[in-house]
């Protein structure tokens, strides 16, 4: 039954693919139909598993569909996405699709916006030492014995449900609006003559550093919180029998004990942070002069400017690349820096 | 003062207090300071929908006292008082974005939760193999998903689509969003059901019941509050999205962020319609986070604390 509906996928993807090349004609307009027979033969796959292997399929069944989902949609794009990277695409020019080797990679090499976003990537990353100081405080402040606890925490946490668009045009364009905006002002009122946000380069990085701290300075400090509120009380008032006085106590017991957390906390900010767009596409665009520019941006801008699907996939693909090595890097590092202490 | 005071306050008990009254007055400052810098921009986003275009020039803040409040910037939106009963061109359109926004995130959360709740399952209870990929690999490929930055599949997603028409419908955007939010889905919930102790199924079977039935019967109500906190998540996240919709879609699928970010584009100063705008793409998310809060702040920390 299973190389029933294989066969049947075989078939019509064939049939789609002599009639692209122009072999015959079968009047599809479209890929839709391989599409739908993929749907069929991944059904007809779950349902035979329970069929000839019984109670073993039973459970196959829990993670197949999941698992089949995730490989038709990330794998397949990933392979094709490979097959685009080496060609020369333009989506509006007529030619369509050419093979051209390394010709993508070698223009990358000489395109210094890519190396100036790669860049910036890097100190938007290092901006996240700052965010965790400020969420590890504020998460210190709400563990703490205080009234209104849940009104704070309320008001901690709307940033982070308000859309990035949103908030680009709340923050960005409207609050830091050069005349009228209100932090203008207040900028002006503490003595800066003429407050521009996104004047110069490293106003205008400083400036989009802040408004997505502010969004995720939220989510830190929420994870931060479940590992306090984790801490056994029996723990703090050990060491403060033994006389370690607040900042100590802070040093030797809190602190190595959120450790594990920090670092979850860290490497999952780390992978938001890497996917930084919105708020840089709808804010500056990448100006000053791709000073704000961030990879995902830049490859935005490039496909939407110049349509240049061919030249967009390889930046993006070499970015997979340096991440995939990057978080791996840091996830061992991790590992082993936790390692004695749990 | 006589001697026979039991409790008196020495020097340093004095000091001690003093102390501490300045230590909660630092706790409270700080803290009241950050709730300001959280919801000013909101409340000034709310506001300014109020407001005409002197009232912003000046920088006036408080309704009623340094402004009159007017309708304008609902006006334009179709979306006050006295225009939503009339046609409104703008209103279909809010509308409209504010429909498909809804179903796709709706839609990507449940496909989503449905199928990450399943696999996590699957994964915390019994021991696969795939070919060489163990229990721990195929988790790993699973999570690993949330690594992949958006862009490596925007692209060829945009020329797949293209070719299978499913470019500028909802499909096309539920299927990759559930892509997107399926791994934060299968991590809350792996910790969800490895906090549920295996005897509870092993009774069930025992009873009489399959797999799946002691999974439907027994394990799912126990689970619900955290597929709650995976849902919430996940449609948060689902309707903030803006970078695949903005790709991916142009005119029928919109999403209400596009829109948003359409507008900012193209209006120049009309900040009134604009803040209107905003605040009426914020507010469904202000009242999940104010309503829902306990469900948000539990799932993201159930991936914190092992």
């Amino acid at each position: 039954m299973i190389w029933g509906s294989a066969v049947v996928m075989a078939a019509v993807a064939l049939a789609q693919l002599g009639q692209t090349s122009g072999w015959w004609n079968l009047g599809f307009t479209n890929w839709r139909p391989t599409l739908y027979a993929y749907c069929l033969w991944a059904t007809v796959l779950c349902w035979a598993q329970v069929v000839i292997r019984g109670e073993q399929g039973k459970r196959t069944l829990f993670v197949l569909p999941a698992a089949l989902f995730v490989v038709s949609l990330t794998v397949f794009p990933l392979v094709f996405g490979l097959v685009i990277a080496f060609s020369s695409w333009n989506l509006s020019s007529p030619d369509g699709r050419t093979f051209n080797g390394f010709d993508n990679l070698r223009q990358m090499w000489a395109d210094p916006f890519y190396w100036n976003a790669l860049g910036n990537m890097v100190w938007y990353t290092l901006a996240i030492a700052v965010e965790y100081t400020i969420a590890f405080g504020l998460a210190l402040l709400l563990n703490s014995q205080i009234r209104a606890r849940k009104f704070f925490r309320v008001a901690f946490l709307l940033p982070l449900m308000l859309s990035p668009v949103a908030v680009s045009w709340m923050v960005g364009k409207s609050m830091l609006e050069a005349r009228f905006g209100p932090l203008a002002r207040l900028a002006r009122a503490l003595g800066w003559d003429n407050p521009s946000f996104f004047g110069s380069p490293e106003v205008a990085k400083m400036t989009i550093m802040l408004m997505d701290a502010w969004t995720f300075i939220p989510f830190m400090m929420i994870m931060l919180l479940a590992g306090l509120q984790a801490i056994p009380k029996e723990l703090t008032e050990a060491s403060r029998v033994d006389g370690a006085t607040g900042w100590k106590s802070f040093w030797e017991v809190t602190f190595p004990l959120m450790l594990p957390v920090t670092i979850t906390a860290i490497l999952i900010r780390i992978i938001f942070k890497l996917k930084l767009a919105d708020i840089v596409i709808n804010v500056t665009a990448g100006g000053p002069g791709g000073a704000t520019d961030t990879v995902t941006s830049f490859i935005f801008r490039e496909y939407r400017d110049r349509s240049n699907v061919g030249y967009g996939t390889m930046l993006a693909m070499v970015y997979l690349v340096i991440i995939v090595i990057f978080m791996t890097v840091l996830m061992k590092l991790a590992a082993r820096w936790t390692r004695p202490q749990t | 003062m006589t001697e026979t005071a039991i409790f008196k306050d020495t020097e340093a008990d004095r000091t001690f207090r003093a102390k501490w009254f300045a230590n909660r007055l630092a706790v409270y400052g700080v803290l009241i300071l950050w709730a300001i810098i959280c919801l000013f921009p909101i409340y000034w986003t709310i506001t300014t929908s109020f407001k005409m275009a002197p009232n912003v020039m000046q920088g006036n803040m408080v309704p009623w006292v340094d402004f009159d409040p007017r309708w304008l910037g609902w006006r334009s939106l179709g979306l006050s008082p006295d225009t939503i009963g009339a046609e409104s061109t703008v209103r279909d359109e809010f509308m409209k974005r504010f429909l498909n926004s809804t179903i796709v995130s709706l839609a990507s959360s449940t496909l989503a939760v449905l199928l990450g709740s399943l696999a996590a399952y699957g994964l915390s209870r019994f021991s696969y193999k795939f070919g060489f990929m163990k229990n721990d690999d195929i988790s790993f490929f699973f999570l690993s998903q949330l690594i992949l930055p958006p862009v490596v599949l925007a692209l060829p997603f945009l020329v797949l689509y293209r070719e299978m028409a499913l470019l500028d419908t909802r499909i096309g955007l539920i299927l990759l969003y559930t892509l997107t939010v399926l791994p934060i889905v299968i991590w809350i919930m792996r910790d969800q059901f490895a906090g549920i102790p295996t005897e509870l199924e092993e009774a069930a079977m025992v009873d009489g019941l399959g797999v799946w039935g002691a999974f439907f019967t027994i394990i799912l109500p126990i689970a619900l509050p955290g597929m709650v906190a995976a849902f919430i998540l996940s449609l948060v996240l689902t309707w903030n999205e803006y970078f695949f919709a903005a790709l991916l879609t142009s005119t029928h699928a919109n999403t209400l962020p596009v829109m948003v970010a359409s507008q900012t584009g193209s209006q120049g100063i009309s900040w009134w319609s604009m803040a209107a705008l905003s605040s009426a793409a914020i507010l469904p998310l202000i009242v999940i986070g104010v309503v829902l809060e306990r469900f948000i702040i539990k799932g993201m920390a159930a991936g914190a604390v092992k």
